[in-house]
């Protein structure tokens, strides 16, 4: 059953991010790649990590994708207006990561290790987990994060406010 | 095999229960809301369909219902049609976790089972907030999809409110979450037993949430898109906003879908705030094995206070410019939300026992 489960899963993913880059309306990508997360987040539940499911919809599905889909309303780009020309080099790509991707499924025997689920049931919730591990194995790296989120905000600011602070 | 066969059974009525609450709460609010308006103005509001236009709800569905389906020409078809479903499942999704009577399990043929919450998920919070915040995509395609100037600006008008105030809700219940210690709202509320003056709303030590729920109301009357926040459907600027160009059954998609967020935030300020299905003395509540009965009268009862308080703010309050909105909930908003969680856990950490 879980098998099943996760064969479903992997397989929508799979698709969806493919129709992500293959579709030529911009709207129907972001679409797909709404349908992307959710099935993400269904992993994330099979693995009992239901709070890194649920954050995942809020933070990429709620917060960023709908970003994307107003830029791209806002520029309202049509279907026909293909600007990139990335067809060679994704091409070189795709065929060195496919021979990689090949050659470690060949010389470890097509096994694959399942991840470990999370403690189902227990008396401490994966919030509180991820909680604690972040506010102590991972500190440094967490402070790190944050950071740099504070940078890019400044930036930002700063961005947005030039014409302001010349015109005075 | 027996086991799943029934709790599959259990389940299934349960939300087909609370789903018919939920639906036939909707009708009545339509009627409701032009009534309690029409007090409010000194009028009498509907009157003509059954005795003092109780059957209003019924006439209004009849119509919606066998009205012509227009598609308008250049509009794109798939978008068109899945967007009122896409604003209308996240609506009615969260009553999965919302518990309107006692944490009681019982037992049926050897089966636990939960009664008075569809499900008790430990990240009950995020989860209709993480649904809240697909609602979005109905409303922005279906401004986008309508191929009309008023709808995909009332889109995009709707889509920069909703991510600018749903901010706004998810700040203004960390408090709740602190002082909680929770996600589940199952948990959220028997941390609330015994009294209004145990309510996060009211309770003195470490801090009183109320600031935190006036927050968490302005921002749900904007993320339900209602008065004084409805720009992205402001009639007077945008004929009808994202939804100008659909009729009969699609539109009222997304006049349900408005309603059950309507009743959905309401029962979300009840549970976080105003605990639940407990009475606001210990002596209103009934004891032992009626205490289901007074619990779903006080949780009814409060929701229903609220979602009058949305109809008393429509019916008084002016509609917002579009910077004024934008203003108000960057820069007043917020920063209260942040100080409140700031003061909040500073004290919860000073008086852990509170």
């Amino acid at each position: 059953m879980a098998t099943f489960v996760f064969l479903y899963f992997a397989a929508v993913i799979v698709m969806a991010a493919s129709l992500v880059v293959v579709l030529r309306n911009p709207i129907y990508s972001a679409l797909s790649l709404l349908v992307m997360f959710f099935h993400v987040a269904g992993l994330y539940v099979t693995l009992h990590a239901e709070f890194l499911a649920a954050i995942q919809i809020i933070v990429y599905a709620g917060a960023i994708l709908v970003l994307y889909l107003f830029v791209v309303m806002l520029l309202n780009v049509k279907r026909e207006e293909q600007f990139n020309q990335q067809g060679p080099v994704a091409l070189f790509l795709g065929v060195v990561l496919l021979t990689e991707a090949v050659l470690l499924a060949v010389s470890r025997g097509f096994t694959v290790g399942t991840p470990e689920p999370g403690r189902e049931g227990s008396a401490v919730g994966n919030t509180e987990s991820i909680g604690e591990i972040l506010y102590s194995t991972y500190l440094f790296p967490f402070e790190i994060a944050s950071l740099i989120l504070l940078v890019a905000m400044i930036g930002a600011v700063i961005l947005s406010k030039k014409g302001i602070m010349e015109s005075k | 095999m027996f086991d799943t066969s029934i709790k599959l059974a259990l389940t299934l009525s349960q939300i087909g229960a609370v789903m018919g609450v939920v639906l036939l709460t909707v009708a009545i609010l339509t009627l409701l809301e032009r009534k309690v308006l029409s007090w409010m103005q000194d009028r009498m509001g509907p009157m003509e369909v059954g005795p003092y236009g109780v059957l209003q709800p019924v006439a209004d569905g009849l119509k919606l219902f066998f009205k012509e389906d227009i598609i308008p020409a250049g509009a794109n078809k798939i978008m068109f049609s899945l967007a009122p479903i896409l604003v209308l499942v996240p609506a009615l999704i969260g009553f999965a976790v919302i518990p309107f009577g006692p944490n009681w399990t019982i037992d049926v043929m050897g089966v636990e089972f939960k009664p008075f919450v569809i499900s008790d998920i430990n990240i009950g919070v995020l989860y209709i907030l993480a649904f809240a915040s697909i609602g979005a995509y109905g409303v922005i395609l279906g401004g986008w999809a309508s191929n009309s100037k008023y709808s995909l600006l009332g889109g995009l008008r709707s889509a920069a409110q909703l991510i600018s105030y749903e901010l706004n809700v998810g700040l203004a219940i960390v408090g709740v979450l602190l002082l909680a210690g929770s996600l589940s709202l199952v948990e959220i509320t028997e941390a609330q037993a015994g009294g209004f003056w145990n309510w996060f709303a009211f309770d003195p030590v470490p801090f009183p949430q109320f600031i935190a729920f006036v927050i968490f109301l302005i921002a749900s009357v904007a993320e339900t898109n209602r008065l004084p926040f409805d720009l992205p459907e402001a009639e007077s600027e945008l004929v009808a906003g994202f939804f100008t160009e659909y009729s009969g059954m699609r539109f009222a998609f997304f006049f349900m879908a408005e309603y059950a967020n309507m009743i959905l935030v309401s029962c979300m300020s009840t549970v976080l705030f105003f605990g639940g299905w407990h009475a606001p003395l210990p002596v209103l509540q009934a004891p032992g094995v009626f205490a289901w009965v007074t619990g779903i009268f006080w949780f009814t009862a409060k929701v229903y206070f609220f979602l009058f308080l949305f109809f008393w703010i429509r019916a008084t309050l002016p509609r917002l410019r579009y910077d004024q909105l934008m203003r108000f909930g960057w820069k007043v908003l917020l920063p209260i939300a942040l100080g409140n969680i700031v003061v909040t856990s500073l004290l919860a950490y000073i008086f852990p026992n509170g």
